[in-house]
């Protein structure tokens, strides 16, 4: 009599005997809604309330148009840079073997560990127009500090650690055997790199890309020291939301804030699809 | 007879498989050179910045009164968003690992939503939320609540920036580890309480340590979202990034690498523990290569 009732009855949880669910999925609920979403709520909700016209014109204002384009232009070339780079290191991590490996495997990590004003500080300290970098690059012509160029150093060294960290792990899980047949099968080493390993990587490149591209686009720390913040020229989106607050300007902040949201919400769901793609291609996440 | 050794390697052919001798020293130096250039030249221009008057400028400035308040903030505001961030990120491992329901993957998303956002959005919320102009600040004026430009606004600021450290570090782990152990204790007339305290907990406890050990480090080093909420009272609100900021900004460059030197050194240490780990009890720790 049971089993008949309980058949067909549509649950949103499977039956389990531990304890706590309730507890603590509560908990998190209310946790998460506190400190995370109705806040984040609060942004869409007064961005909503200023009007279209009024959002628009805050948006479109030109000093927004250029921070935005800056953040967006010097992240995705602090992004490319990361894939070349990133990938050669992960490669030279997982495939050779050389004194000091681990060490330099343990500091791909400092970018996460070490503070973003600290990197800022240090890195305007090398690449200033007296520093050890800076200055022998000023002799040859080139100004790395307080330019874009300078924001793009900055979000280097920020986003890294994703490229190398997504990458990394996907190369340690490749069959060594399809290298051995593709090299039976007459292929050169480079062919085989670039026809039959790149291709395997590629959505793991591209998670790594993403990650790294997201986490510049929304960078303050590093980047304000280095950048100059002369705006039109080297002013980043984060920075001018600041300059907005400190004008007590609450729309203007809010809306530049909210292009900010909705261009990252559309980030993640890029990452997430390029994952989920991966899954079915490859049979692996990136 | 050293021709007879060197001779057959010289005639066997290069494995297919791998690269040149050649190929592989330009791609190891290229790759360490990047890394030299972005990673070790920053860290060590902290120390040398630091120390360029010698230890007992460095150590002056480091006794200055509002650097001491402003490592004494740092501390008090991980103390207090360090558990705060661990007991959510437990109570979410354990609903989502230990069960199956509906939503399980959006909520996991959802969690996972501070990373994607900007640390100054991340502050901005909290000032529109609290700020002269939302519907709490009039009341919370009127009743002598201070929060923004206060420890409780910097302190919600850095649980918002480092809220999913502990918890997606311990999903994916208690996820792999399964509900067999803790069915077991529940059987054998186990206390909820005490299969977790028993089982669980000494299950966890690495990946528990790692994901914490990342929290604190964030928590201590938060620029973005803390600059927005402190309002910079000297002495008062200022972290030590803050600090960093400030004596920079008033070309104080020693005090200001002094300080961000002991910045440094936690992040030196935090590598290192996380190292540790992950060379020891790597197996107890899930996605101990996975972004943050």
């Amino acid at each position: 009599m049971s089993l008949v009732l309980a058949a067909p009855r549509w649950r949103w949880r499977r039956p389990s005997v531990l304890p706590g669910f309730g507890l603590t999925l509560g908990f998190a609920l209310v946790y998460l809604s506190l400190i995370v979403l109705i806040p984040l709520a609060g942004v869409v909700w007064r961005s909503a309330s200023l009007g279209w016209p009024q959002f628009w014109a805050i948006a479109t204002d030109e000093r927004t148009v250029q921070a935005l384009k800056i953040s967006f232009g010097a992240s995705l070339v602090a992004a490319s840079v990361n894939v070349v780079f990133g990938v050669i290191v992960a490669w030279v991590l997982v495939r050779y073997r050389f004194p000091g490996r681990r060490i330099v495997d343990a500091a791909v990590d400092l970018p996460f560990a070490l503070p973003t004003a600290v990197a800022g500080i240090a890195l305007t300290a090398i690449y200033a127009p007296n520093g050890w970098i800076g200055a022998p690059l000023v002799a040859l012509g080139f100004k790395v500090a307080f330019t874009p160029v300078g924001i793009v150093i900055a979000l280097v060294f920020i986003g890294l650690p994703f490229v190398v960290r997504t990458v990394q792990p996907v190369m340690e899980e490749i069959d060594r055997e399809v290298e051995e047949v593709a090299a039976t099968l007459g292929a050169r080493r480079w062919q085989t790199i670039s026809r039959v390993l790149l291709p395997g990587l590629a959505p793991s490149i591209l998670t790594g890309f993403a990650l790294a591209f997201a986490r510049a686009v929304g960078e303050y720390g590093s980047v304000i020291f280095i950048a100059g913040n002369i705006p039109y020229v080297s002013e980043i989106a984060p920075l001018l939301i600041v300059i907005r607050l400190e004008e007590y300007d609450y729309p203007a902040a809010t809306a530049i804030a909210a292009v900010m949201l909705a261009i990252s919400f559309v980030m993640l769901l890029v990452i997430n699809l390029v994952q989920a793609w991966s899954r079915r291609r490859f049979g692996y996440g990136a | 007879m050293a021709l007879d050794i060197d001779a057959p390697a010289a005639t066997v052919p290069l494995r297919p498989t791998t690269e040149t001798p050649l190929a592989r020293g330009i791609l190891i130096a290229v790759a360490l050179a990047f890394l030299a250039f972005f990673l070790f030249l920053p860290l060590v221009i902290v120390f040398v910045e630091a120390f360029r008057r010698g230890a007992g400028v460095f150590l002056a400035a480091l006794a200055e009164p509002e650097t001491l308040a402003a490592i004494r903030l740092t501390l008090l505001v991980a103390a207090i968003s360090v558990p705060c961030n661990l007991v959510f990120g437990v109570a979410a491992a354990w609903a989502i690992a230990k069960f199956e329901f509906k939503g399980k993957a959006f909520l996991t998303t959802l969690i996972d939503l501070p990373f994607s956002v900007s640390p100054v959005i991340a502050g901005l919320v909290y000032v529109l939320l609290f700020g002269a102009g939302s519907a709490l600040g009039p009341w919370l004026k009127s009743h002598g609540i201070e929060i923004l430009f206060a420890v409780p606004g910097i302190v919600l600021a850095t649980i918002f920036v480092t809220f999913p450290f502990v918890a997606r570090e311990l999903i994916p782990l208690m996820q792999e580890q399964g509900t067999g152990d803790e069915e077991a204790a529940i059987a054998l007339g186990a206390s909820g309480w005490q299969t977790f305290w028993y089982v669980t907990l000494p299950n966890i406890k690495w990946g528990l340590l790692y994901g914490v050990l990342l929290c604190n480090a964030r928590a201590m080093g938060e620029f973005g979202a803390v600059s927005v909420v402190s309002g910079h009272v000297r002495g008062l609100t200022n972290t030590m990034p803050l600090q960093v900021e400030i004596l920079y900004n008033e070309y104080n460059f020693v005090a200001a690498f002094a300080v961000a030197s002991l910045l440094a050194l936690l992040a030196l240490v935090t590598l290192v523990l996380k190292t540790i780990l992950e060379m020891r009890y790597g197996h107890a720790i899930a996605g101990a290569a996975a972004p943050h």
